[in-house]
């Protein structure tokens, strides 16, 4: 059928439409058409600034791509992370606004109600890309259905530099915290403490210090959600190890930092290690110049990366998770699933996780094995970092009252108001009563 | 239509034509159409005036405050209307010890930084007020730190706080006033304290220009005769500017309680809140609750929990207000 001979109506008829309605976008490439929308249709989606600009180049190469593959606009508006929330309230409130936005976190059991179910897209990426790791899914499934699409995650590790632990006679990084806590003395005493943020930030304060509660076997619940589990040995001695900690290994001054404060005393050569995604050794690498070593040394040359030693319950990370959501209000739903199929598809994901080079790793196991990891060694403890990825509200599910929690500062602030000089048990008990207004 | 126009003018040249254009008022007036004649009426016309101003307050201000009241009454989350819950949501912050926390450092914030910006700003708006080279330089140069974007500069106070590369500490380090570095933001005792200070630095220009507004007003002969009779500068100041001055002072300060007392992005880039919920603010706190929690019905009830205490504010200062107008 010679396809210029037909009228919009037909074609919307015979092709695309049909295609698309039937077999997604394997019916679409079949069909070697793009599908038809109603005329003019365009499809928004918003995400955050990447980190790492090359990666985001790659996606605002892609959509000219998409457009053509589903025969509409669609366009990518990118914002500073810390506003998708606001946006995502004003969205939702309003009804209009992005047919697809980037979700952070645990946002999709917070926006359940608001978001499409997109059990068919995650469930065919996660079956041909390998399965997706259970924190990813555990994140984006609500109940019986996915309300996003696992993505990517920016991975945790903590960033050493390599020369100031020889020095202290640390050949390889701790393996334990009670080790990382003599060599962080010994560091400190030199003058190059290990820098961790207390503050209210957005990133690094959780990460660190969930992470830090679970390795001594502190939970915030049971598994049903509800029961509170905070108030424990477990939990007391790691607030107890955490002031000592602070005390004989850390930079003081990290009560307030940001997520950025770590990365500039790191690359000024104030810090020796910082929990960190691998934002440091990315921009060491992107300005090798001008970030030196004290003895001149290019800086990203003496950087390495090593997962959290482990507690006595073992090692744990939260690391960020990254997924898609279609929103309830698009009027563009199909055609945004189309578009997620296309965009999570491993032809496309492909190009996106290599120019991250580690920094996003990606949310289904196939990704381990991609020939990238051989490229830099430097980056190659991410490439498994996701396996000890654990979530907010552990051992319940993440869902709002983890989020309150979480957003709150509860944990971050139990250890910050202990290593400020109150008692741990208190701390503990004060974040426990804090706790039980929110789950009970 | 009014007499003047209906009043014949009688003789003088061009009287007939004049007369002639009299007589077609009487016509003009018959022929008004009923939008016309309506409009005439003052209540309605007046009524139809301010219209547009009660729209604008009531989608604008209304609306907002009644559907802010409204959610803080519901169990409200985003994507979720909830349900009635009456005043749950205010019994459970008012257990809350964070909101505790943001309603205590709201206060303390708000009285420090007002009464330190309305002497800094008194002290500046005097010496602009005098004759000197330069004085017009320095008085715009004075409205710097109030029309530079609060985000921008606070972000420049963020700098000038760092924990590591604090020029402020840099400077008493190398003066040799302290042997290890303050933490400005850092330490809970102090942040609440550098986010004071930088409230003030911020809101100090709105108050000296308005009181040098209010300065030029006072008649110089006043000052003069009181110099004559022997009055010391204080004297002057205290038994005529200050009287002189307290209309405007008591407006502007109205003013600043409102803004200082909902300040949200200063506090916001600064520290979000923390370290451990050491410099959280009622709009912090409610922002973390309604955005980052999702928790819509329980961020209007911390945001609305403001409104007695200014209301009671903002009566108490209405009513000095009017007294002192009054005297």
């Amino acid at each position: 059928m010679d396809a210029e001979g037909l009228n919009r109506r037909k074609f919307m008829t015979i092709s695309g439409a049909a295609a698309a309605a039937t077999v997604g976008l394997e019916g679409i490439l079949a069909a070697r058409q793009a599908p038809a929308h109603a005329q003019g249709t365009k499809l928004h989606l918003l995400r955050w600034n990447d980190f790492v600009p090359a990666a985001d180049e790659v996606l605002l190469k892609q959509m000219p791509e998409a457009s053509k593959a589903l025969g509409a606009e669609v366009t990518l508006e990118r914002i500073n992370a810390n506003d998708l929330q606001a946006r995502i309230t004003a969205a939702i409130s309003s009804g209009s606004g992005p047919d697809i936005i980037h979700v952070l976190k645990n946002w999709p059991h917070l926006y359940e109600k608001s978001l499409v179910d997109v059990s068919d897209v995650a469930e065919a990426t996660g079956k041909a890309q390998g399965g997706f790791y259970p924190a990813m899914t555990e994140l984006c499934k609500v109940g019986s259905s996915w309300r996003a699409v696992p993505h990517a995650i920016v991975g945790g590790q903590i960033a050493y530099r390599k020369s100031l632990f020889e020095e202290v006679g640390a050949k390889e990084f701790p393996k334990t915290w009670q080790q990382y806590r003599e060599v962080g003395t010994k560091l400190k005493a030199k003058g190059y403490p290990i820098g961790q943020t207390a503050g209210h930030t957005f990133g690094d304060a959780p990460v660190f210090w969930y992470s830090f509660m679970w390795a001594f076997g502190g939970k915030e619940v049971e598994k049903d959600g509800r029961t509170v589990a905070l108030n424990s040995k477990e939990t007391v001695e790691s607030v107890k190890f955490a002031v000592g900690f602070w005390k004989d290994a850390c930079d003081e001054g990290g009560l307030a930092w940001d997520d950025s404060n770590n990365n500039r005393a790191f690359l000024s050569g104030t810090i020796s290690a910082t929990i960190n995604g691998a934002s440091i050794y990315v921009e060491s690498l992107r300005n090798k110049d001008k970030y030196k070593t004290e003895k001149g040394a290019l800086m990203h040359t003496d950087i390495l990366h090593a997962p959290n030693p482990a507690g006595p319950a073992g090692v744990f990370h939260l690391h960020a998770p990254f997924s898609h959501a279609v929103m309830g209000y698009s009027k563009n739903q199909k055609l945004a699933k189309d578009f997620l199929r296309w965009l999570h598809g491993k032809e496309q994901f492909e190009p996106w996780f290599v120019a991250q080079k580690g920094f996003s790793v990606g949310s289904t196991t196939d990704w381990e094995k991609h020939k990238m990891w051989d490229l830099d060694p430097v980056m190659l403890p991410y490439r498994t970092a996701a396996r000890a990825f654990r979530l907010y509200g552990y051992a319940g599910p993440p869902g709002r009252a983890a989020s309150e929690a979480e957003s709150k500062y509860i944990i971050t602030d139990m250890y910050a108001k202990a290593i400020q000089g109150m008692k741990p048990e208190d701390s503990v008990k004060w974040a426990e009563s804090e706790l039980k207004k929110i789950y009970t | 239509m009014s007499e003047a126009r209906r009043r014949p003018i009688a003789g003088g040249a061009g009287g007939a034509t004049e007369a002639a254009r009299l007589t077609t008022l009487p016509r003009e007036a018959t022929s008004m159409g009923p939008i016309a004649r309506l409009l005439e009426d003052e209540r309605v016309l007046g009524f139809l005036l301010l219209v547009p101003t009660v729209v604008l307050l009531g989608l604008f201000i209304a609306y907002p405050f009644v559907k802010g009241v409204w959610l803080s009454l519901t169990s409200a989350t985003v994507g979720n209307p909830g349900q009635f819950l009456g005043l749950s949501n205010y019994i459970k912050i008012w257990n809350d010890s964070i909101f505790q926390r943001a309603a205590y450092n709201t206060f303390v914030y708000t009285a420090i930084a007002t009464v330190g910006k309305l002497t800094l700003g008194m002290w500046l708006a005097l010496l602009l007020n005098r004759h000197f080279r330069g004085k017009r330089l320095v008085r715009a140069s004075m409205l710097l730190p109030f029309i530079v974007p609060t985000v921008l500069s606070t972000f420049a106070w963020k700098w000038m706080f760092d924990p590591t590369f604090s020029v402020l500490n840099w400077t008493l380090y190398h003066f040799g006033f302290i042997q290890t570095r303050i933490g400005w933001l850092t330490d809970p005792a102090m942040a609440l304290g550098s986010v004071i200070v930088v409230n003030i630095w911020r809101g100090m220009p709105f108050y000296a220009i308005t009181l040098l507004a209010g300065l030029q007003t006072v008649n110089p002969e006043l000052h003069e005769a009181a110099a004559l009779d022997g009055a010391t500068a204080w004297q002057r100041f205290w038994r005529i500017t200050w009287p002189l001055l307290l209309p405007v002072t008591m407006v502007v300060t109205l003013f600043s309680v409102i803004q200082t007392f909902a300040d949200f992005q200063l506090v916001y880039v600064l520290t979000g809140g923390g370290p451990a919920n050491a410099t959280h603010l009622f709009a912090t706190y409610a922002y973390q609750i309604g955005i980052n929690t999702g928790l819509l019905g329980e961020g209007a009830a911390v945001s609305l929990a403001m409104f007695p205490m200014l209301f009671i504010i903002v009566v108490i200062q209405l009513w000095y207000i009017r007294r002192v107008e009054g005297a």
